[in-house]
């Protein structure tokens, strides 16, 4: 990946509170919500930052303020450089953020999404609704204090749910969540390795 | 130049114009053989559908190649991928909207239990709430496995008594 070596002394110079974010790849920023969409329309014009790679958020749990963090990743389609923004959100009850939108068209589903997922309200958005989940679902799913086997609740249609008398459960994890850790070799990381009270070899027990 | 034998073949001479059977061996037959799929393609599993239908694995073969987009022209619903919460009132309300008689093959992992999908967002299996007659295993299953299923269900189907079930109804 190409860096651009100028473009940190650049912002720093047009933004004295712009914070340089620890970073291992690309040049990265720490600004406050107040002065990120400005950042954003400077990086974009006169850094030729011209497309928004992906719009994300981070969770840093609940004990911890300033608890959301919104994330722009920025690439500019002339330098082939990369440049990501990250802007704490005020409140930690009532998250929010500018939007996006006005600078870059595509920021639209990438706000409804982490909107669905975290609960950030994008002020300003135009359509700011859910995108995967439904519109009644009431829970915000990648909030850290969210269960991954999720929580019970109803299913969108009335009619259906009256019906089955089904609703959504938490999903049964039976001893997972399965999933491979880091750092220890293939036999000893892998999921099925985690719990081997029977298998091909040794029989069930009764 | 193959001869039919006469022996073995309808003589229309001796049993004239009438053909004795039982209904529900009639009805049975017809059913099992113009299965008309409802593709219920969620997710990959919809991939090996596609297989299945054609020309290597051709379903055309079991009666089943008419896949119907509509729900009121179809019979059995192949529920082929992951049915995820937001998706499954949609489906049982296609099902619903199937003319009887009906029936449903789950397709894979995801459709049978939620396969690796414990998560917040999945059905944890289709047959919550809708009831499935064959359960295919795989992820996704192979084309084959398909055809198995199909051919399951339509010995189930050969066995119903459904005359009883038309007259009752």
């Amino acid at each position: 990946m190409t860096t651009d070596v100028d473009l940190p002394t650049a912002v720093s110079r047009q933004f004295p509170s712009a914070a340089p974010r620890p970073s291992l790849d690309c040049p990265a920023f720490n600004v406050p919500a107040g002065e990120a969409l400005a950042l954003l329309q400077y990086l974009r014009d006169a850094q030729a930052c011209d497309f928004l790679m992906d719009l994300t958020a981070i969770d840093g749990s609940a004990g911890q303020s300033p608890r959301f963090t919104v994330v722009w990743h920025l690439y500019s389609s002339t330098k082939h450089t990369y440049v990501r923004v990250a802007a704490p959100c005020a409140t930690d009850a009532e998250p929010a953020m500018p939007t996006a939108t006005r600078l870059w068209a595509g920021a639209d589903w990438h706000e409804r999404e982490v909107y669905d997922m975290f609960g950030i309200k994008f002020t300003g958005h135009p359509d700011l609704r859910r995108i995967l989940m439904w519109d009644a679902y009431p829970y915000f799913p990648l909030r850290k204090e969210f269960p991954l086997a999720g929580l019970p609740t109803e299913m969108s249609d009335a009619d259906i749910n009256a019906e089955t008398g089904v609703g959504v459960i938490s999903a049964p994890m039976a001893g997972g969540p399965f999933v491979a850790t880091p750092g220890e070799p293939m036999s000893a990381a892998e999921p099925r390795a985690k719990d081997e009270a029977w298998n091909e070899k040794k029989e069930k027990p009764e | 130049m193959v001869n039919a034998n006469p022996e073995l073949a309808y003589n229309s001479k001796i049993e004239g114009d009438i053909t004795v059977t039982r209904a529900d061996a009639a009805i049975n037959w017809l059913r099992t053989n113009s299965m008309w799929p409802m593709p219920m393609g969620l997710a990959c599993c919809a991939i090996e559908l596609m297989a299945s239908a054609a020309s290597r694995f051709d379903i055309a073969r079991f009666g089943a190649e008419v896949m119907r987009f509509s729900p009121r022209q179809s019979d059995c619903m192949i529920v082929a991928g992951t049915v995820t919460y937001k998706m499954a009132p949609v489906v049982r309300r296609i099902y619903d909207q199937m003319a009887a008689p009906k029936w449903v093959i789950a397709m894979g992992a995801c459709a049978s239990s939620g396969g690796m999908y414990r998560s917040y967002a999945t059905l944890q299996g289709v047959d919550r709430i809708i009831p499935v007659d064959v359960y295919i295993s795989g992820c996704p299953p192979r084309p084959e496995a398909l055809l198995d299923a199909l051919m399951k269900l339509q010995t189930k189907v050969r066995g119903e008594r459904s005359c009883a079930k038309l007259l009752s109804a």
